[in-house]
Parts: structure tokens; C-alpha cells; sequence
């Protein structure tokens, strides 16, 4: 499994969301070794997660049953620790469309938050495109990092931890689109056009 | 890299391309020597060739559109004479001095549509009696009306979905751009998966899905009657290996398939019977000749192509009778004998195509592993969805679009009858547009009150067994409602 790739079966080291009910989901790491406890009992990772088909219902020890579903970006906005306000799926879906993302894109944007939007962003622009993402909250940016390695899609992001008004994207020329979601968005406009092909487009959200 | 990049940017002959002119959107295909009408306007496209998508033309005079000169010179802003407010402003029709002839005289001068504005401007007693709001409020409708631009657009998904939307919204069932681009989300469309669509909105959401697959991974198109209907999609200009991932299959062979009892070897029967659509000639010998062909072609295309023609020539020269009967149905069509079996032979190669993809696309589907299902269009979804889930895989998403919400809540609730789905949602997105401008932002009055609906969900491992006792259930129990008849 990984956020831009279907799999069939749970290995170890995957996520997987577990689904009690539409208001009742949350991300689980499946390792060997691992419980998980619901409210409907415990379920234990090697017996009951790893080599399970994606979608297939968990019996816990209580009695009830879980559903454990295939993460998507979708899921995981609904689902993730949030650090930051997010984006949801509504408004990140017309962002998609209206930049024109597609597999391929060169996407900046700032700043990255809680990660929501840079998911999405990575399932739309893989396998060959690329995600800069700039964040100047330290710790946001290294948790954002780490959400990308465990996901399975370092490769097509790169976050950097540095001011997007000050010092801008870190790249220039490159960027099919670029994003801005900040307190002043205007003051990175001069960086967005440097990070700007020739032709592109610019999105900004308050 | 920077050739590459420019060439994508370049229009080429042949490309699609999307002429836009304000607000009003048109798809065209760009051929030279050949007129197109756009905004009540023939236009030659042939210097379009060879510039940057992107770029605004003048309209010259007998429709060839040129290349604008390297930035215009933009209105100095001088200190335009400017009122405080519209109480001594009386419009009894009469503050423009100029006719509509003269300005239709200034049109055939050549002027450009910046030097009539001037014009007008100019001959406008109470233009400078107006606030400056006012007055540049005036300049943009006078240019919108005046100014003859054309830009030059690639197309996308984006583009061709506003511009269907504004033109032809019948077409595409009322779908509204931005619940569009919700159907793409919510159904997780991305590289590299295998997605089921079926859409009867001209191909404009199989378009869209076809982008953000890019290229890579599957899409299959089921469609109702003889052909899928595809004109959307061509709009947008998709590079040739994008339609290799591309496959069809008529919906009246799913029912088949999913019962195992579908056979697309060849069919004597129905070749013969299309190739002789009245009653005809071609019977019993070049079933012969069609039995072979059929063994032939399992094997290469190109000899599809070859043995046909050697057979049934053979055919048509041993047996006399038979060639009896053919020139007596072709002179019944009123066709020259090799003529009516020319075209015999071109629909059999057609059929044994068409065949060959239906065999591609069953392939795909028989694994049942399909990673997401796109269904838009203007039948009823219910029967569509509950026979086209059965493809799906467990734990993927699908989408349903419609134009009303009626279908789409008694599709909600088979759905929850029949189970192995969760996270059933039916939503409408509003769309509303803002006028930006300094000390005038604010939202426009005019707003979209349909743009459709979606239910969406995911689907898991179906119920084997039936759940025991203390279940809890996710949502209450669905009423049992006394359906009344609503198949329409």
C-alpha cells in the first residue's frame, strides 16, 4: 500500500484506517507484536490486520467488528492529527481542478500545515511529478516529513523548513502551480512567480 | 528539457485547442485552410500554428486572426475628470453622440476595438460626469462588446468543463465544474489504478478521469447501446498512448459476464446476419469462409486483414449460385457486386475490432478488482450501480453523479439493502462567484442553484454469513419504505 498506490493485502509498516462507524475512524500502523484497543475490544495486528485483505471486516475480542479500510488522502484528511486548521476535501477538490493538476505537475505550496492538501496534492501529481512544500513551524515540518515516509511517498515531496516570504520556495523555474495558503499571502508573490515555468498557475485561500 | 517543455506550449496542426473570447469558450481542432465560426465570427486558424498556447489575437479583418504586437501600449492614467455621484446624471438615451452607423463606419475603417472605446468615450456627454468606478465599469463592457480578442487555450479538464457547462449543459446532464472536480476527488482518481466509468455526458467525465490517470494505469468505458459516445474526450487532446489504456464494453453483456456465460468467440450467426442486413446473399458458403477467418484471426490481426478477402473470394468464385444470390442483393442495395463485398469485408473487420476490445476490457474485468467506479449520466443509477459494484474491489471508492437528488436517495437506500458499503454520503457543493477589485470585492448575485448531485461511498468485503446479535450498526437500521413504483 502507499497514498498514490492500491494495495490488496495489510503488510507490516502499512496504515490502515479502522472504521467503527462514519464519526468513528482512525489510522492504526499495522506491526507485528501491536494491539489496538476499540470499543468494541482489542485487535490484535498479527492475527487480525496483517495479511487481511484491504475492506474485510475485524472481529474484536468483545464481539463487535470493525471494518479496516485502504488509506486514501480523502480518508486520512478526515482522519489525521491535526496541528493546523485544515483543508477539506470540498475545497481541496476545486483546487485540483483549478490549478489542473495532473500526473506529472511540479506543485509548490506553502505552508503545509497538518499535511492534508499535500496529500492530496501527491496522489494527483504521481508517479512523476513533485511536491515543494514549505512550512517555518519546525516541528510541523519534520512531522510532515515523516508522514511522507511512512506513506510511502517521500520520493515526490520535498518539505523544506524555511519562511516562504522571506526566502521562498528553494526553487525557481519548475512549478507548474503554486499554493498559498498563509497569513499574508502577498507577501510570497514575488517567490511564487520565481518558482513559476514560464506559465502556470497561482491558487492562494484564506 | 527546455526544447521539450516548449514544444508542449507550441500549437501544432491538428491539435485541439480552446478559442476563448471573454467568457464565451469554444473546443476546435486546428486545421489549415479550414473556416470556423466562433462569436458570429468565420475565423482562419492557420497563424495560429507555431505560437505559445496562451496568446491573445486580433481579429483582423476576413477572419485571420494576428499575432498581437509586443505589448500594446497600456491607457495612461491621466487624471481622468471624474464626478462624486449619479444624482445629476438623467440617461434619457441621448448622452452617446455617435450613431450606430457611424460607429459601424469606424468598424470598416479598421479601427481597433481599443480606438473605439476612444471613440466612444469621447462622445459620451456624461462620461466624465460619472464616479471613476463608474467610468472604468463603462470601458470593460464597451471593450467586451468592441474589443475583438481571441485567446488560444489548451485544453483541460477545467476548461472544457466550464465551457460545457456554459454551451451545452444539456449534454452533460447539468454538471456543474466544481461538482466535477468532487467527483474526482471522492473516487480517489489517480495514476495507476483500474477505474470503471460510465458516463453519458458526451465523454466529458471519462475526459476527466482520463487525465488524472495520465496515462498510466486503466480505464474502462461501459456504455448503453452500439457505441460509446466519445466527443468530449477528444476535445481534449489526449496523446495517442493515453487511448491505449482506454477500453469499452457494451452494458448489455455485463449480465453476462458476471453470470460466466459470456462467449465472444466468433458468432456466426450474428457476423453473417449483419453482413447480410436484409436477406441475402452470403449464407451458407462464406460461413465456411467465416469459420476460418474466425480460427485465422485468434491469431494475428494483420492476417484478419489478409484472409478475409482470399476466402471470401475463393468463396464467391467456386459457388455460382451463391454469387447469384450476391449480385442479386447487390443490385437490390443498387451497389456493384465488389462494391456491396468490399464494404461486407470492411464491417467485418470492423466487428472482428470491436470484438477483440470487448475481449480486452472482459479480461479487466473479470478480476473483479477494479479500484474505483465513475458513474454520470442521465439514466437511472440504481440497476447501474448494484451490477457495476460487483467489479469493484473491496475497500475502494465510487461515485455517482445525477442531476437530481430523487434517484440518487432510493439508489441510497438499495445500497444500504444490499450491504458490503459504508461511509454513504449524498452531497451538493454550491459554487459562488466573487467580483474582485479594490474597495468592490464582493460576491456576484447571480449563482448557480443546480449543478447536481453526488453519493458516494466505499465499498468492503461483501456479508458472507449473516451477522450475529449484538451488532452495533453504524447508522439505525434503513426504514423499509413501501417503494412506490418509480422506475422510469
Amino acid at each position: 500500500m502507499s497514498f498514490v498506490e492500491y494495495g490488496e493485502y495489510i503488510q507490516e509498516g502499512d496504515i490502515a484506517i479502522v472504521f467503527l462507524g462514519r464519526e468513528s475512524m482512525f489510522p492504526v500502523k499495522a506491526q507485528h507484536g501491536t494491539q489496538t484497543q476499540t470499543k468494541y475490544g482489542v485487535i490484535r495486528h498479527s492475527s487480525d490486520l496483517i495479511g487481511k485483505r484491504f475492506g474485510s471486516k475485524v472481529n474484536c475480542s468483545k464481539g463487535g467488528w470493525v471494518y479496516v479500510l485502504h488509506p486514501t488522502p480523502e480518508l486520512w484528511t478526515q482522519n489525521l492529527p491535526h496541528r493546523t486548521q485544515i483543508l477539506y476535501s470540498t475545497d481541496i477538490s476545486m483546487i485540483t481542478m483549478m490549478l489542473e493538476l495532473k500526473p506529472g505537475s511540479v506543485v509548490c505550496e506553502s505552508g503545509t500545515g497538518s499535511g492534508s492538501l499535500s496529500h492530496a496534492i501527491i496522489r494527483t501529481i504521481a508517479p512523476t511529478g513533485h511536491l515543494y512544500t514549505v512550512e517555518f513551524h519546525e516541528q510541523r515540518a519534520e512531522k510532515a516529513a515523516e508522514e511522507f515516509r511512512e506513506h510511502k511517498v517521500a520520493h515526490l515531496a520535498t518539505v523544506k523548513n524555511q519562511d516562504v516570504c522571506k526566502e521562498g520556495f528553494g526553487v525557481v523555474g519548475v512549478a507548474d502551480a503554486v499554493f498559498l495558503d498563509i497569513p499574508s499571502p502577498w507577501e510570497a508573490i514575488g517567490h511564487a512567480k520565481a518558482a513559476l515555468k514560464e506559465e502556470g498557475k497561482v491558487a492562494t485561500c484564506s | 528539457m527546455e526544447k521539450i517543455s516548449v514544444d508542449h506550449r507550441t500549437i501544432k496542426e491538428g491539435n485541439y485547442v480552446v478559442l476563448k473570447r471573454e467568457n464565451v469558450f469554444k473546443a476546435v481542432q486546428v486545421q489549415i485552410k479550414r473556416k470556423v465560426i466562433f462569436e458570429k465570427q468565420w475565423l482562419h486558424l492557420d497563424s495560429v500554428i507555431g505560437q505559445l498556447y496562451g496568446t491573445s489575437f486580433e481579429v483582423a479583418a476576413g477572419g485571420t486572426l494576428q499575432a498581437p504586437k509586443p505589448n500594446p501600449e497600456k491607457n495612461p492614467k491621466e487624471t481622468k475628470e471624474a464626478g462624486m455621484d449619479n444624482r445629476n446624471i438623467v440617461d434619457d438615451g441621448r448622452s452617446q453622440k455617435l450613431t450606430r452607423d457611424d460607429i459601424e463606419t469606424l468598424k470598416e475603417q479598421g479601427l481597433k476595438g481599443q480606438e473605439i472605446v476612444q471613440q466612444l468615450i469621447e462622445n459620451s456627454s456624461t462620461f466624465r460626469d460619472k464616479t471613476e468606478f463608474a467610468q472604468e465599469k463603462y470601458i470593460k463592457k464597451k471593450k467586451k462588446k468592441y474589443d475583438n480578442t481571441i485567446t488560444v487555450l489548451k485544453p483541460s479538464t477545467r476548461i472544457l468543463a466550464l465551457m460545457y457547462h456554459g454551451r451545452e449543459p444539456g449534454k452533460i446532464c447539468h454538471l456543474r465544474y466544481d461538482t466535477l472536480a468532487q467527483m474526482l476527488t471522492l473516487g480517489n482518481v489517480h495514476a495507476g489504478s483500474k477505474i470503471i466509468v460510465f458516463d453519458t455526458c458526451a465523454g466529458l467525465v471519462l475526459g476527466a478521469v482520463m487525465e488524472r490517470m495520465g496515462g498510466y494505469g486503466s480505464v474502462i468505458q461501459m456504455y448503453p447501446g452500439g457505441e460509446p459516445v466519445r466527443a468530449a474526450t477528444d476535445n481534449f487532446g489526449f496523446p495517442e498512448h493515453f487511448y491505449k489504456t482506454l477500453h469499452e464494453f457494451p452494458l448489455c453483456k455485463v449480465n453476462l459476464l458476471l453470470d460466466g456465460t459470456l462467449s465472444l468467440d466468433k458468432d456466426k450467426k450474428e457476423t453473417v446476419s449483419a453482413v447480410d442486413e436484409s436477406n441475402g446473399a452470403m449464407s451458407k458458403a462464406p460461413q465456411d469462409s467465416v469459420q476460418k477467418m474466425g480460427e485465422e484471426v485468434e491469431g494475428e490481426k494483420d492476417s484478419a486483414q489478409a484472409s478475409p478477402e482470399v476466402d471470401t473470394m475463393e468463396v464467391t468464385s467456386e459457388l455460382p449460385e451463391d454469387k447469384e444470390k450476391e449480385e442479386r442483393a447487390a443490385r437490390r442495395e443498387n451497389k456493384a457486386p465488389v462494391v456491396y463485398i468490399l464494404q461486407a469485408l470492411e464491417k467485418k473487420v470492423k466487428q472482428e475490432e470491436k470484438r477483440k476490445k470487448h475481449l480486452e476490457a472482459a479480461a479487466l474485468l473479470q478480476g473483479r478488482n477494479a479500484d474505483g467506479l465513475v458513474i454520470a449520466g442521465r439514466f437511472h443509477p440504481t440497476p447501474l450501480v448494484l451490477s457495476l459494484l460487483k467489479f469493484v474491489a473491496p475497500s475502494r471508492p465510487f461515485v455517482i453523479y445525477c442531476q437530481h437528488k430523487e434517484p440518487l436517495i432510493e439508489c441510497h437506500t438499495k445500497l444500504r439493502e444490499r450491504g458490503g458499503v459504508i461511509g454513504l454520503q449524498l452531497s451538493e457543493t454550491w459554487l459562488r462567484h466573487y467580483q474582485v477589485l479594490p474597495n468592490r470585492t464582493h460576491p456576484m448575485l447571480l449563482m448557480s442553484g443546480g449543478g447536481g448531485y453526488i453519493l458516494s461511498g466505499i465499498t468492503v468485503a461483501m456479508d458472507t454469513a449473516t451477522s450475529s446479535g449484538p451488532q452495533k450498526t453504524e447508522e439505525p437500521a434503513p426504514k423499509r419504505q413501501k417503494l412506490q413504483d418509480t422506475e422510469s
